[in-house]
């Protein structure tokens, strides 16, 4: 609570700082009709007014008009946008954590052969192409040219038209756990518990997925909450490229618009999910090291 | 493991067959518009972007309409007369126009719609399109009563529109999307929520069935529409597409029937592609830079005149647009009718080398350049990657003049408000698109009591005299010849200079018909169809 309030108090103040507001276009208002516009919207008041009011509605659950999509308020575009985003930002975790995670332990066990170079190297390239180029590449191969799949557009929701997105969101992150993964569980091998677990005789498997996993997924798991606070809420540029009428274009959409609520709206819910999510790790990370638990 | 009945499987499939058939007989004739951005509103009072016009003119019908070639034709009026001092506009409403929900279009709609625009408490932005209304600006800005507008319903079918002044472009103003009328019943009855779907009453070719923020709006064809008989769309399905380039992947995949906008830089690219699908008209709008005329050495006007000069206009057209924006010479882009020609600046047909030299020779007299004073140019543009092709380009035509040019990019937001506020600056990129097709909509810009948008601060009283002369003048023939005098003292003068005109970028897919390039970019679905 005290860091949500925080986030909403610093970014309210912080985008009124930019310059121009919601109202001012390339092509400009007349000063008096701004005036009708400002005096709608209440933007006349005085800047402490205006934010006692902001905290009283969303403490209310209301996040006000948006000023730039008229035709909604931002608690219905958050609303309508939100389950695009959850959703696609789900499969992309789901497919980020289990490749990641596969690739990564493949690779340690293979550590310095053949496989874990491969794994590697997709892995670095994962990481350094950035998804506006994955996007449109994929885009390109597999609907524009082999017309396999749909070019953009969330259709209706199925299989064809959510392949191409999630893969391109989940990429750069599959990339990610794959690295971590690699990391530690080559660490968690060299343990002396595994050792010893390997001097009793267990069989490779066992000691592979119950003793060494179980020490190599701690900074995986640290790393899930950030993660997943990406990719839930969405990536502009993934909607871009995808057409996908999702949250996250909201944010940055709202900020060069100096759409204020918007924007405000956007923050609170990015805020709400990294702190749910982090508070989600913790929980996972005690249940996992025992040592956490007893701290 | 049972297997399904042998008969029961024969007769799924022909039933599957018949429905197939069946679905391929009556086939739903639906067009697939790509639309170059989300509409911000689909409410007529507040709406001011392309896109929003695109969407809201398949909808609603306005008293007069753009036709496919970009020609006034008559909307839901079918007939008008005009008093002879040319301030009394009479329409006379078709008795056939009707609402989506089957109820008749009155004059008490539009008196009604054009009201809700100048209120003040409405808050519309693009309340002055519609200030040529008798008293329309003390309602929207003075606080006079609401009733006092210049919109009567002499009957149900008959509307009487009294004029401040005579207004020789009135008819295009009325098909502007701000001029389209909204249902009475309705917006009293469901308040801002008279546009949702489900709840939208509209009286054009089409009604709004679903609108999902950055995903789609479909509108399906309104059976209720005068002219319904000649629709040949059975929906229109408008996707909001900022990305260009993911715009362009979906019209090539066959997703897309029209695209509105794509990457300019890539017309010769897609002219291979796509042959004549691809569409560049040039359009009612203007690339310009400004100078600010206050202090020096832009009060100077050779100093203006030798920078204009010599900016090479024909490499931007070609190498940063890719023919994309044609070079303009004028202060009035061509294709306005009641306007004809207009003029030219005196370098126009003259060789870059030479206006070069001629440059070089008019800073020389202004005391600059080699051997003078230093000239330092800042250009500041909004933040857009063609504009910095562009200044950049501009930047280099300077230098080759011994200027010192640095240049200074803000978002496009900050950009305008500081040319607005007043902000000191050398040399800033500016466009302008016409509301309506008259060469008022770009001169009336440099006028000096213009507050807002005479970004030069430049004040020619001469100017503002013929300005005000071509506002009195009810005679057509007149009015132009004054403009264009108006439009050689600015030429004359360049506080700005013309660069280019846009021109609009369109993918027609080779199965539309009926699709008309126009000037005034208007291209109402009701004029399409599909094969």
């Amino acid at each position: 609570m005290p860091t949500l309030f925080a986030v909403v108090t610093i970014s309210f103040f912080l985008i009124r700082f930019a310059p121009g507001g919601p109202f001012s276009l390339e092509r400009p208002l007349p000063p008096q009709i701004m005036e009708n516009m400002i005096r709608a919207y209440r933007l006349d008041l005085p800047l402490w007014r205006q934010y006692l009011d902001y905290l009283w509605n969303v403490a209310h659950g209301d996040f006000g008009p948006s000023y730039i999509y008229r035709d909604f308020s931002v608690g219905q575009l958050m609303m309508q946008s939100l389950p695009y985003s959850l959703q696609l930002g789900t499969y992309a975790l789901i497919l980020a954590v289990l490749g990641g995670v596969a690739a990564g332990v493949v690779a340690a066990l293979r550590q310095n052969g053949i496989v874990d170079y491969l794994v590697m190297s997709v892995a670095t390239v994962g990481v350094t192409v950035p998804n506006f180029v994955v996007g449109p590449v994929l885009s390109l191969v597999f609907a524009v040219l082999l017309s396999w799949l749909p070019a953009g557009g969330w259709g209706d929701g199925s299989a064809r038209f959510l392949l191409l997105p999630t893969i391109a969101l989940a990429l750069p992150q599959l990339a990610v756990f794959a690295r971590l993964t690699r990391g530690s569980m080559i660490e968690a091998l060299r343990a002396d518990h595994i050792r010893t677990a390997r001097a009793y005789g267990l069989s490779r498997r066992a000691v592979v997925v119950t003793h060494a996993m179980r020490g190599a997924l701690l900074p995986i798991v640290s790393y899930l909450a950030p993660c997943a606070a990406a990719l839930l809420t969405g990536s502009v540029v993934i909607e871009e490229i995808f057409g996908i009428p999702g949250v996250g274009r909201y944010f940055v959409q709202g900020a060069l618009n100096r759409d204020y609520t918007l924007v405000m709206g956007t923050v609170v819910l990015i805020a709400v999910f990294i702190v749910v999510l982090n508070l989600v790790v913790d929980i996972l990370y005690a249940q996992l090291d025992p040592r956490i638990r007893h701290d | 493991m049972t297997h399904p009945p042998r008969r029961l499987v024969s007769a799924a499939l022909l039933s599957a067959a018949l429905l197939l058939s069946a679905g391929s007989a009556g086939a739903e004739v639906v067009l697939h518009r790509g639309n170059g951005g989300e509409p911000q509103t689909l409410d007529q009072a507040h709406t001011s972007i392309d896109v929003e016009a695109n969407v809201l003119k398949d909808l609603y019908e306005g008293l007069t309409i753009y036709d496919a070639a970009g020609k006034i034709i008559p909307g839901a009026a079918e007939s008008w007369t005009v008093s002879d001092d040319g301030t009394v506009y009479t329409f006379k409403i078709r008795d056939a126009a009707k609402w989506s929900n089957g109820e008749p279009v009155t004059a008490e709609d539009f008196v009604f719609s054009f009201r809700r625009v100048e209120d003040p408490k409405e808050a519309a932005g693009y309340a002055n399109l519609l200030y040529p209304l008798k008293n329309a600006e003390a309602i929207n800005t003075k606080g006079m009563a609401i009733d006092q507008l210049g919109a009567k319903a002499v009957d149900a079918k008959t509307l009487e529109l009294t004029l401040e002044r005579p207004t020789p472009y009135l008819l295009e103003l009325l098909a502007h999307q701000s001029a389209l009328p909204v249902n009475k019943a309705s917006v009293e009855k469901n308040g801002a929520d008279f546009v949702k779907p489900g709840t939208m009453i509209s009286n054009g070719a089409f009604k709004l069935t679903e609108n999902v923020a950055n995903d789609h709006i479909t509108a399906v064809k309104n059976e209720n529409y005068w002219d319904a008989a000649s629709v040949k769309l059975d929906k229109v399905i408008f996707y909001p597409l900022e990305d260009q380039a993911a715009a362009v992947r979906r019209f090539q995949a066959g997703e897309l029937d029209v695209n509105y906008y794509f990457p300019t830089d890539q017309t010769d690219y897609l002219r291979q592609q796509l042959g004549d699908q691809v569409h560049m008209t040039p359009s009612l709008a203007s690339y310009y830079y400004t100078f600010d005329t206050r202090t020096e050495p832009f009060n100077d006007v050779r100093v203006r005149k030798a920078l204009a000069m010599a900016i090479d206009r024909d490499f931007l057209s070609e190498e940063v647009f890719q023919g994309g924006q044609l070079p303009l010479y004028s202060a009035v882009p061509p294709g306005i009718a009641s306007y004809g020609e207009p003029e030219k600046v005196s370098y126009a047909e003259t060789d870059q080398l030479d206006r070069e030299d001629e440059a070089k020779r008019l800073l020389k007299e202004a005391g600059y350049g080699e051997g003078g004073k230093p000239l330092k140019i800042d250009i500041r543009y909004n933040t857009n990657a063609n504009h910095e092709k562009v200044a950049t380009a501009v930047a280099d035509n300077w230098k080759a003049l011994g200027a010192t040019v640095t240049l200074t990019n803000l978002d496009v937001k900050s950009h305008y408000a500081y040319l607005q506020e007043g902000g000191a600056y050398g040399a800033a990129r500016c466009g302008w698109t016409a509301d309506y097709a008259d060469a008022e909509s770009f001169l009336g810009l440099n006028i000096s009591t213009n507050k807002t948008f005479n970004y030069a601060h430049w004040k020619n009283e001469k100017y503002d005299a013929l300005m005000a002369q071509s506002y009195a003048e009810t005679d057509q023939a007149k009015r132009a010849a004054l403009l264009h005098e108006a439009e050689k003292i600015l030429l004359a003068e360049e506080p700005v200079t013309s660069l280019m005109i846009y021109a609009s970028p369109w993918l027609v897919s080779s199965k539309v018909k009926g699709w008309q390039d126009n000037a005034v970019n208007d291209h109402l679905s009701k004029f399409l169809s599909k094969e």
